[in-house]
């Protein structure tokens, strides 16, 4: 597998710090207005549907489908594969797929999140379920 | 307000070049802004407004002063930054601010070199620590959208072929495009595979060079030499996953900046004579031809397919210079040729195997970032007079 690929350590900043402690603990965390009810990724301090900077973060089930996918035939790294997956909570999301047969990829199969380490927080991933 | 007749494209240049190694880029953007200046038939000294987007070495000031610009003269600047739709968004701006009275004479350019050497990266956003690693360029950013166009709609790798196939028929044509041969849809499908499910030639090319355009008041227009082309309508917009919700890649901001446009306009997808689609890939145009209200969502496949967009053949001639896919793509930003092609074919100087007749009204549209991430768009109606 590609798992020997070398990722880049998320710079981080105060509004995301959070996320990228609680990754290093395994755990997978979105945010949720208080106010309107609505989850999003990713997290900001001010929801970006109602405004409200009443957000909190909550840690998400790592569950969700495939949206739509691409595989990069090439690329310096070698082939990979980009899509969008929808999280059980609601929100879609931008990530590679990894440790799995990159060509088999489906819309709307189940995945789940992995963390790949970096030199800094872990990065979440997705695999098939 | 409306810019509905306040504005009147007067220049346009093309560079011939599609690579130029032994050029600066700022040279490029001098030598596209001296071609529409003679093309104009102005003085460089008249001009008093400069538009430029992040191609433009230094940005605004640095380029106002190496283009040597009249600055007693010069009172509006903008340096709109959307991508590849940056010139389509400053056509618009230049109408609006000749329109309040704040300039008269507008020079818009566009250069680089990506084929020479590789482009600077862009100023990341605040997605940077969630997206960078998962590696977004171009082919999958699009391809993802095409993947997804395919699932809900049933559009094929052969009728996204259709569109490279109409783009070749037209840059056999033409003398400075990097791909002339004409090909087929078998040659699309039998070209390696990028990143699903977009093959090679369902590809722009990537190409040096640039353009520019003068836009000027309706009296000094009129008192040049040029047949005179019009703006009647302009639409801006843009989209992205916004925090996640109801994601859907199957439509671009197009849907928003279109309509906008052609309300302006006064008219309706079915007078438009010859469309300027800009053909980053095969899916950038099905999916801008349904969102500009062509054909109905999710029947782009269809109205592409068969040879429609063919100039003399089908029903809605697009591209007719070769386009991004077959011509000339430079800066990796194909906003600027599609006004190009556009001017040229409402003044009647498209190459005559390609020429439209009685070409009266034309719709130059472009998308600027990645269209499965974030994106602007930008629409112009123009009018021959």
């Amino acid at each position: 597998m590609a798992d020997a690929k070398k990722y880049p350590a998320p710079v981080t900043n105060p509004e995301t710090a959070a996320f990228w402690d609680a990754a290093k603990q395994g755990k997978f965390m979105i945010k949720r207005c208080t106010a309107c009810g609505e989850a999003h990724y990713f997290p900001r301090s001010i929801c970006p549907f109602c405004y409200s900077d009443k957000t909190v973060w909550e840690e998400a089930s790592g569950e969700g489908t495939i949206y739509t996918w691409s595989l990069m035939r090439k690329s310096p790294t070698g082939p990979y594969a980009i899509g969008y997956v929808t999280l059980k909570e609601g929100p879609s999301l931008q990530t590679n797929f990894v440790d799995c047969d990159l060509e088999k990829l489906k819309i709307g199969q189940k995945v789940k999140v992995v963390f790949k380490p970096t030199d800094g927080a872990p990065l979440p991933f997705f695999t098939p379920a | 307000m409306t810019i509905k007749g306040k504005a009147y494209i007067a220049g346009i240049f093309e560079h011939p070049t599609r690579h130029a190694p032994d050029k600066s880029t700022a040279q490029l953007h001098a030598e596209v802004a001296k071609g529409a200046i003679e093309d104009a038939g102005i003085s460089k000294d008249d001009i008093d407004a400069y538009f430029c987007a992040g191609d433009a070495p230094g940005g605004a000031w640095p380029m106002v002063d190496y283009l040597g610009l009249n600055t007693k003269k010069l009172r509006h600047v903008d340096s709109t930054e959307t991508g590849g739709c940056s010139y389509i968004i400053h056509l618009g701006h230049a109408a609006e601010a000749i329109a309040a009275g704040k300039c008269s004479i507008a020079l818009i350019t566009l250069a680089g070199k990506p084929r020479t050497g590789a482009m600077p990266p862009r100023a990341q956003g605040a997605e940077a620590d969630f997206e960078t690693a998962y590696g977004a360029t171009t082919h999958n950013a699009y391809g993802m959208c095409a993947m997804r166009h395919m699932h809900d709609y049933g559009t094929t790798s052969e009728q996204l072929a259709w569109i490279k196939v109409a783009a070749s028929h037209h840059a056999q044509y033409n003398p400075h495009a990097m791909l002339k041969d004409v090909v087929t849809v078998e040659d699309v499908l039998n070209s390696p595979m990028i990143s699903d499910p977009l093959h090679r030639m369902d590809c722009c090319v990537v190409s040096d060079g640039g353009g520019a355009l003068i836009v000027t008041t309706p009296e000094i227009a009129r008192s040049l030499k040029k047949p005179l082309v019009k703006l009647i309508g302009h639409g801006e917009a843009m989209k992205g996953p916004r925090g996640g919700k109801d994601l859907d890649l199957t439509y671009s901001a197009g849907i928003w900046s279109g309509p906008r446009a052609f309300e302006e306009a006064g008219i309706t997808p079915k007078d438009i004579k010859y469309a300027s689609i800009y053909d980053s890939f095969t899916i950038t145009v099905l999916m801008q031809l349904e969102d500009l209200g062509f054909c109905k969502k999710g029947e782009g496949g269809k109205f592409v397919a068969d040879g429609n967009l063919i100039s003399g053949v089908g029903k809605l001639p697009f591209n007719t210079d070769g386009g991004g896919l077959c011509s000339n793509h430079p800066v990796n930003r194909g906003g600027m040729t599609k006004i190009l092609e556009a001017v040229r074919q409402l003044r009647g100087e498209a190459h005559p195997k390609v020429q439209v007749k009685n070409c009266d009204l034309a719709i130059a549209h472009g998308t600027g970032g990645l269209l499965g991430v974030r994106h602007a768009a930008s629409t112009a109606i123009l009018e021959r007079v």
